[in-house]
């Protein structure tokens, strides 16, 4: 059968590779502070298991200490050039949509034939283990077709994942520092200072406060990942999940995007926000939010009301 | 109370813009010592819950694949699949990329349009043409107004469009904090659950484009 222990040993040899890719690249600065991220993150992936709880909480400690004091970097350019870029896309064009359409397709199939299917794959990671396997159709159908050089995929793949940096395990951070919290009972005190400001037994009173808390503290934050393991604590699950037994995956799914309407509201957030102001070369610096405010305000209204409709 | 701190870190950490990594790590563990644990108990609790939610960085197996395809031109070919949107008013053309990008990030396929990818070279320029076409009085401050709600669409259509795809970051990192709780919750519950609010968002923002398109045909009346 196969189990979430499969997807794991894909992406720790996938890991493994960028790093090794990553020492051999002489053109990032930072080639060896890259290569012992990735190489740290492989590890993990092939040996957590094995590593005892303290040695992944010392590998952890190693993730950030790279990432804290900028060890992080990126080659300039290997782009491949625009005008080759487009000359392949007028030939491969729309077989290149349905190669990246394979993934999400095999994901889902995969997801109910597993279920249909019991024995085949672990049914409670059925959609995790299908992405693998589509990932891996996708690849050996693309390779087969276009007939690149062998490494290519691997080589774009990482300047990719180093273009993204450290913020490639931040939501797993987040994740971690959720459960963190829940040990803590981090929980279990905002809820009753809350609960002191919500009117008694008010089930919208405290769907309100989930709604806008997600959207204020993503404001703040700039960062709608960041906001959810608070507001989650604090409200979600205290309050929605255990007191009046709401769906989590509705009070989850809806939080999250009630602290995406956050986002389009705030210049923390400045890759969405202000960066684009730049690149259109606004005279005002807030203008791609004005464009946003009146969008995001109602769909604010919308998800607080859908929480409150769908999860109870 | 005292364990609230943790929050108090993340908040000022994320503000003052330290490494986010480092913020999650000194609130990881002023959270427990608050909660009266020892620093070795509370690195090896860490640990675990990393351990425990590692699938919520496998995401970035799909990388190579994409890596692959855009090497040979998948930016371009959707980037001319956006060019043969039929419009020649400034509110279809910007309705008519809203539901592309909601569609293509429901796929999974964030990365092939934004920015600097597909707004500020196609987006903008277009819709700011099709404005022209309406009304050739137009204003610098309608310009930047219809400038502006280029980059407002994309941004709109991403949010509301990639939560729907199954092994996004942010459903991923819904699972795995909802684990450290002891819920056991499938990827495709909160990919569905993203459905109704992707439609208000489109129905809400289509029709602020529809109006914008009004303003567009209107004899300009502020002042550049």
């Amino acid at each position: 059968m196969i189990t979430l222990g499969f997807v794991y040993v894909l992406a720790g040899l996938t890991f493994a590779l960028f790093a090794a890719l990553g020492v051999a690249d002489r053109g990032n600065p930072k080639r060896f502070g890259n290569a012992a991220f990735w190489g740290l993150l492989a590890l993990s992936m092939l040996g957590g298991d094995a590593l005892g709880d303290f040695g992944n909480g010392l590998l952890v400690l190693a993730l950030v200490a790279i990432a804290g004091t900028g060890q992080i970097g990126r080659a300039p350019g290997g782009d491949v050039p625009p005008e080759v870029q487009a000359e392949r896309a007028a030939r491969h064009g729309p077989f290149l949509l349905l190669v990246a359409l394979i993934i999400p397709a095999v994901a889902l199939a995969g997801t109910f034939l597993f279920k249909w299917l019991p024995g085949l794959a672990d049914p409670k990671q059925a959609t995790l283990i299908s992405l693998a396997i589509g990932v891996l159709i996708a690849l050996g159908v693309g390779m087969a077709r276009l007939k690149p050089p062998l490494l290519l995929p691997a080589q774009q793949g990482r300047r990719l994942l180093d273009a993204v940096g450290w913020a490639a395990i931040l939501p797993q951070m987040l994740a971690s520092l959720g459960a963190v919290f829940a040990l803590a009972g981090v929980g279990e005190v905002v809820g009753d200072l809350i609960g002191t400001a919500i009117p008694e037994g008010s089930l919208f009173g405290a769907v309100l406060a989930f709604g806008l808390g997600m959207a204020l503290f993503t404001m703040v934050m700039g960062n709608a990942f960041a906001a959810f393991p608070v507001m989650l604590a604090a409200v979600g699950m205290p309050l929605l999940i255990k007191q009046y037994d709401g769906d989590p995956a509705v009070v989850a799914a809806i939080g999250m995007l009630a602290g995406f309407c956050g986002t389009l509201m705030t210049p923390m957030a400045a890759n969405f926000n202000l960066v684009p102001a730049a690149l259109l070369e606004l005279k005002n610096p807030y203008g791609v939010i004005k464009a946003q405010v009146g969008t995001a305000l109602p769909l604010l209204g919308v998800n607080i009301l859908f929480i409150w409709l769908f999860a109870f | 109370m005292l364990v609230l701190i943790g929050i108090l870190i993340i908040i000022a950490g994320f503000v003052l813009r330290f490494n986010p990594l480092l913020v999650i790590m000194a609130s990881a563990l002023a959270t427990g010592l608050a909660a009266g644990l020892d620093i070795a108990a509370i690195i090896a609790a860490f640990g675990k819950a990393f351990n425990d939610t590692r699938y919520v960085s496998i995401i970035w197996i799909v990388l190579p694949v994409i890596g692959l395809l855009e090497a040979y031109g998948l930016q371009q070919h959707a980037r001319s699949l956006i060019g043969r949107i039929r419009s020649g008013a400034v509110g279809g053309l910007l309705i008519g990329y809203l539901l592309i990008r909601q569609i293509f990030a429901a796929l999974g396929l964030t990365s092939v349009a934004g920015h600097p990818q597909t707004v500020r070279p196609l987006v903008a320029p277009m819709a700011e043409a099709a404005a022209e076409a309406q009304n050739p009085a137009l204003t610098i401050a309608q310009r930047e107004e219809v400038k502006a709600y280029s980059a407002a669409t994309d941004n709109i259509g991403l949010f509301f469009g990639e939560d729907i795809f199954l092994a996004i970051g942010s459903i991923l990192l819904m699972k795995g904090v909802l684990d450290g709780y002891g819920y056991q919750i499938e990827p495709l519950h909160f990919s569905l659950w993203a459905i109704p609010t992707a439609i208000a968002a489109f129905v809400i923002h289509s029709f602020r484009l529809w109006r914008l398109d009004k303003r567009m045909r209107a004899p300009a009346e502020r002042g550049a």
